[in-house]
């Protein structure tokens, strides 16, 4: 398959693992966090980890949508879907998160809520079309990557003059939430966490970058002295992310480089930024699972599309939730452990039965780690 | 007697569910010319019918599918197609079938007719008959326009031991075709992706191919059909009744481009798309290049292939080693796939 197939040849792979092996001989260890969850994904599907030398740690990052929000958010979905009248429509990946007392979308459903899994906002724009006596409110997540598709059905609503669909918005952002993984000292928390994340290098976004543009995260390299490689996600992209990282690393270069140059550009796409400057303003502060309160770290509706605002239609409250107290989402979200290291990775926590988010999600790194990670014990014993 | 259906523009209501003259009509003009055969035809409370000579197979499936209508096939045919195959598995002959339909209010008498006329060429194809049938109407919204239970009656002759117990180390693993375009197709034609790929089901009976490979004399170990959860759940399935290891190789596995581009652009993994005309099937490895000629001297097997192999047992039951050396866990999935958002 054309621009899939010359990324997955398996001659360039093992060139480059031979090239990535003998650059990160230099140093004992490299630590390198791929920060967007699809990244995780791809890792741990084309077994990558296991090929990497032993000096090269791959430490999972935040970058994955449906982690990071927080419990509070997703009981108040669970109640706003239960609400008379209202269809709520959700991405599938969302209707299995756990909220309080492992109240999920999907069991919302399975109880007689109205709840609809579709994948494009623009369907949520059609059913309340088509259902002009019911409330259809959108439950809005992802970063900067669908966030335009959400300004889009936003302003196809206003022009179509559709008044029932709503959008529960909680789309967040990229930059402040690595700055957090990299201002992190490691001051709040337990054992293994003392002295934060300490990473030399990070597989920067690349659908988000695609967007957003490769200039969003120079603060990365310039205050944090930390190299950025913007990569794709098949496993050449990934390699020569890595060997990238390596070079920069060797080389004490702490810069901002992009190898998915065919799909991000340095300005990014200014048409979806433009649409999402129309639609959406900065949110003052927003919850993060795992961070906490960020500020300026998620976007809301402007005061244009207040009308279609599902949170200030519904007066939507947030009680104070907390998460499983075995679950350790939140270490893993800011690259302080392993998923293999919470105590119950595997055991109680599965993907038949998440106790946290990062069991959920595809991109989720503990569901990754689960599905897949067992390649590394085959890897070495066979 | 009544007017005769209008099959054009007519649609079914509540009264062609009550059991009287209108249900018997439905029967008469919609199911019966596709479905006759003179066990059904006799419209006895039972059908009678003579125990032929070996073991009894039965297997039975209930069909949901949405869109009803699909590239390759239809609700219909995979009726068929899903209990047959199921009963061929175990190297039976499929011989009779039973079919139930739950049909909602205001379905299209047209949608009814051309749905019993593609079941009736399914089962002529697959040489069986349904000797027996039901049909209920239930209100508009309590279904979704029609679904199908089928159960299918087959022999199998005293020799034939096929079994997902019987996988041992050292065996091959030969699927029968690419994978995954029925499952493809299905997602591909949904109407919110709005993706314009030339992709058709696989959706066959498979009874020939099954008798051409039980003719060749070949022990067959295990032998499934990778309907729902794909190849990797069938695999992972036979992996564990047997309690043995399974390894496959990316690069052996047939799949078409458009299955992959489908996979590709949604994020979902095509081993664990639905085949409803392919087989997988264990055998000893010296048996494996014969059974392979075999299936691939079959129309329905032309491009069989050997994918991978049997291992001793081991925690994990399916490995999948990509053409790089890497390796990944295929593992038994928790409920849908569900298309990334990010």
């Amino acid at each position: 398959m054309k621009f899939i197939d010359e990324y997955r040849d398996s001659t360039l792979v093992r060139s480059l693992l031979e090239k990535i092996t003998k650059a990160a001989s230099r140093r004992e260890s490299y630590r390198l966090m791929e920060f967007c969850g699809g990244h995780t994904h791809a890792f741990y599907r084309y077994g990558l980890i296991p090929l990497l030398p032993d000096s090269i740690e791959m430490v999972h990052g935040p970058g994955c949508p449906v982690c990071v929000l927080p419990i509070s958010r997703i009981d108040a979905a669970v109640e706003l879907a239960g609400r008379e009248g209202v269809i709520f429509c959700s991405y599938g990946d969302m209707l299995r998160v756990p909220g309080s007392n492992g109240k999920s979308l999907l069991k919302a459903k399975a109880e007689g809520a109205d709840i609809r899994m579709i994948y494009s906002p623009l369907d949520a724009v059609k059913i309340a079309g088509q259902n002009p006596d019911s409330q259809v409110i959108f439950f809005a997540v992802g970063f900067e990557t669908t966030a335009p598709a959400t300004a889009l059905a936003l302003k196809q609503a206003e022009q179509q003059k559709v008044d029932n669909f709503y959008v529960f918005c909680n789309h967040v952002l990229t930059p402040p939430a690595m700055q957090a993984v990299l201002d992190y000292d490691g001051s709040s928390d337990g054992e293994e966490a003392g002295d934060g994340c300490l990473i030399d290098g990070i597989v920067g976004p690349g659908h988000v970058s695609a967007i957003i543009g490769s200039g969003a995260y120079s603060f990365v390299a310039e205050q944090n002295r930390i190299p950025l490689v913007i990569s794709g996600f098949e496993p050449v992209d990934l390699l020569e992310a890595v060997l990238m990282l390596v070079h920069q690393i060797n080389e004490g270069r702490a810069e901002i480089e992009n190898q998915y140059a065919r799909v991000v550009k340095a300005e990014g796409n200014p048409e979806a930024i433009r649409l999402m400057d129309e639609v959406f303003e900065l949110h003052g502060s927003f919850e993060w699972r795992g961070f906490g309160m960020l500020a300026n770290s998620a976007q809301k509706l402007s005061s244009t599309y207040a009308a279609f605002d599902a949170e200030l239609q519904y007066q939507v409250e947030y009680p104070k939730a907390s998460d499983h107290k075995a679950c350790r989402c939140a270490d893993v979200l800011r690259g302080l452990i392993q998923p293999e290291k919470c105590s119950v990775f595997g055991k109680v926590c599965r993907p038949d039965n998440p106790l946290g988010a990062c069991m959920v999600s595809s991109e989720g790194a503990c569901a990754a780690a689960y599905s897949y990670g067992g390649a590394m014990e085959v890897n070495h014993g066979s | 007697m009544s007017r005769r259906l209008d099959i054009e523009h007519g649609v079914i209501d509540m009264s062609f569910g009550a059991g009287g003259m209108a249900s018997a009509q439905l029967t008469r003009e919609i199911f019966a010319p596709e479905l006759s055969n003179p066990i059904l035809d006799r419209m006895e409370d039972g059908a009678v019918i003579g125990m032929p000579s070996g073991r009894l197979v039965v297997s039975t499936d209930s069909h949901v599918i949405s869109p009803i209508f699909f590239p390759g096939g239809d609700i219909g045919s995979l009726a068929i197609h899903g209990s047959v195959n199921d009963v061929s598995m175990m190297g039976a002959t499929p011989l009779y079938m039973s079919v139930g339909f739950i049909i909602e209010e205001g379905t299209p008498f047209s949608t009814l007719k051309r749905v019993a006329e593609s079941m009736g060429r399914a089962a002529r194809d697959a040489g069986v008959s349904i000797v027996a049938a039901d049909t209920k109407v239930v209100k508009k919204g309590e279904a979704d326009q029609l679904y199908i239970t089928s159960t299918c009656f087959g022999v199998v002759a005293e020799d034939v031991q096929i079994g997902a117990d019987r996988a041992r180390e050292g065996d091959s693993v030969i699927v029968s075709g690419f994978i995954g375009d029925h499952g493809a197709a299905v997602l591909a034609c949904r109407e919110e992706f709005g993706m314009k790929v030339d992709l058709q089901s696989d959706s066959q009976s498979l009874g020939d191919l099954v008798a051409i490979m039980l003719a060749s004399g070949v022990d067959i170990r295990c032998m499934r059909d990778p309907t729902r959860g794909g190849l990797a759940t069938s695999l992972n399935e036979i992996a564990a009744t047997s309690g043995v290891g399974i390894e496959i190789n990316e690069s052996a596995v047939p799949v078409r481009e458009g299955v992959r581009a489908v996979s590709e652009l949604l994020g979902l993994d095509s081993l664990y798309f639905a085949c409803e005309g392919r087989l997988a099937v264990i055998c000893a490895a010296k048996d494996a290049d014969r059974l392979l000629a075999c299936m691939q001297s079959h129309p329905k097997g032309e491009h069989a292939a050997i994918i991978g192999g049997v291992t001793g047992k081991r925690e994990i039951p399916l490995i999948l080693h990509s053409t790089f050396g890497g390796s990944r866990v295929v593992s038994v999935l928790t409920g849908d796939q569900m298309p990334r958002i990010c």
